[in-house]
């Protein structure tokens, strides 16, 4: 265990911070999970580059088109700011994240780099179809999340660049929202399992969904072949019951100290069939 | 680095490696025992501080992110000799025993009053459960909040 402090760094700007970054260091946002990694040993940086407050990582800008979330923003900042209002299911799901202190500090960038098959934060945005918006010395580019997250704390981040901001496209119509995780104590808690949908319906029969599963895969996992098979369906757990099957097959679960694979698996499809309760219920 | 901050309503400037942990820099450094480290992962809340009002697990803050704002630790609660109302509701309800944990749970009630100075009972245990207690089984804790909240609404009208 690290017992001794790690060097760090305040860039002035976005500049020097691209710099100190081309130069091997890493970027610290709200540390909940980098701080934690160091101390275990598992994460052993040469010097942090502290970016949580670089006004370029803080914007929140809405276009034509959708919502810009400047990495650095905080889960309570964005639960609070007007313009997510139009996204709940991205509130939905920062709500359950860690405490109030751990969303005083954690930031929506973070929980993307850290690249957790638990990132709770990590399901609003494979829902929301959302793109990465990343800076370095040599530009700007966008990547899907689905294509930025490549396997269990891996992303496409390049040496030198930095998430700059997370772009949110506006949905059509008005999907219902749901998610639930399951775990073993209510508060910051990660998950053995959760689902996260967005379920356009009409006339009580599913239209469009996307279901977005955390903890069950080696990364959060769109199981298509279960969106495609609800469509037409009507909202009502049995109707849906064949599907579970379907999901729990799409799955990829390990086991570890939370829960076992069989479980995950088991949990996962149960999800899938709240899911239906939820949406059946009057609202 | 110099690093340049307010601690419970003062200004201080103190050499420290910006590296360090706000809870060594408090602790070692400042003498501010106040602040326990229960876990040091950011699961127990034991050290939470509020920096700018918000709460903030001191374990996994570093010193340069303090630089600037406005730190409270639980020594800055009392004033001019008397404790806080939620000092005061802790002990008449019987919200300590070992008291480990008291100053991490009191941080985090004295945040959510801030924002929220009517709290429900619901909201109260809500905003509380990033705070572990192994002694009094938050009950007591979750009243002496209310109570609290109360008298500090009373003593505002």
């Amino acid at each position: 265990m690290r017992r001794r402090p790690i060097p760090a760094v305040k860039p002035a700007d976005l500049g020097e911070a691209l710099r100190y970054l081309a130069e091997g260091g890493k970027p610290l946002a709200g540390g909940t999970d980098l701080l934690v990694a160091i101390r275990k040993g598992t994460e052993n940086p040469p010097f942090l580059v502290y970016v949580g407050e670089l006004p370029e990582l803080r914007v929140l800008r809405e276009t034509a088109e959708g919502l810009e979330v400047g990495a650095a923003l905080t889960h309570a900042e964005l639960l609070a700011h007007p313009a997510t209002a139009r996204f709940p299911i991205l509130r939905q799901v920062l709500a359950t994240i860690g405490s109030p202190a751990i969303r005083a500090m954690g930031t929506l960038g973070g929980n993307l780099v850290t690249a957790s098959p638990a990132g709770d934060g990590l399901v609003a945005l494979y829902l929301l179809e959302a793109r990465v918006r990343l800076v370095s010395a040599a530009g700007e580019r966008e990547l899907p999340v689905a294509e930025f997250i490549q396997g269990p704390r891996q992303t496409a981040l390049r040496p030198g660049e930095l998430v700059r901001a997370l772009f949110l496209p506006y949905l059509e119509g008005q999907p219902l929202s749901f998610f639930r995780k399951v775990g073993r104590r209510q508060a910051l808690v990660i998950a053995v399992a959760s689902l996260g949908a967005l379920v356009w319906v009409e006339g009580g029969r599913v239209a469009q969904a996307r279901l977005a599963l955390g903890s069950v895969a080696p990364t959060v996992l769109r199981p298509r072949e279960v969106e495609q098979a609800l469509v037409g369906r009507p909202v009502r757990p049995e109707a849906w019951a064949d599907l579970v099957p379907l999901l729990c097959a799409a799955t990829q679960p390990i086991s570890d100290l939370r829960a076992s694979a069989e479980y995950r698996r088991k949990v996962a499809g149960r999800l899938l069939l709240a899911l239906a309760q939820a949406l059946a219920r009057p609202a | 680095m110099r690093l340049r901050f307010r601690l419970n309503g003062r200004a201080v400037e103190v050499g420290v490696p910006p590296g360090r942990r706000l809870l060594d820099l408090l602790r070692e450094d400042l003498g501010l025992i106040g602040t326990k480290e229960g876990c040091g992962e950011g699961e127990c809340g034991a050290c939470t501080v509020l920096v700018d009002g918000k709460p903030r697990l001191a374990c996994l803050t570093l010193a340069l992110q303090v630089e600037g704002k406005e730190v409270l630790t639980v020594e800055g609660l009392a004033q001019g000799g008397k404790l806080h109302p939620l000092q005061e509701a802790l002990v008449e309800t019987g919200g300590v025993q070992c008291g480990f944990c008291t100053p991490g749970f009191l941080m985090a009630a004295y945040a959510l009053l801030l924002v929220n100075p009517r709290p429900s009972r619901e909201e109260v245990r809500a905003w509380l459960s990033g705070n572990l207690c192994r002694c009094t089984g938050y009950e007591q804790i979750v009243d002496a909040v209310l109570l609290a909240a109360e008298r500090m609404r009373d003593a505002r009208a």
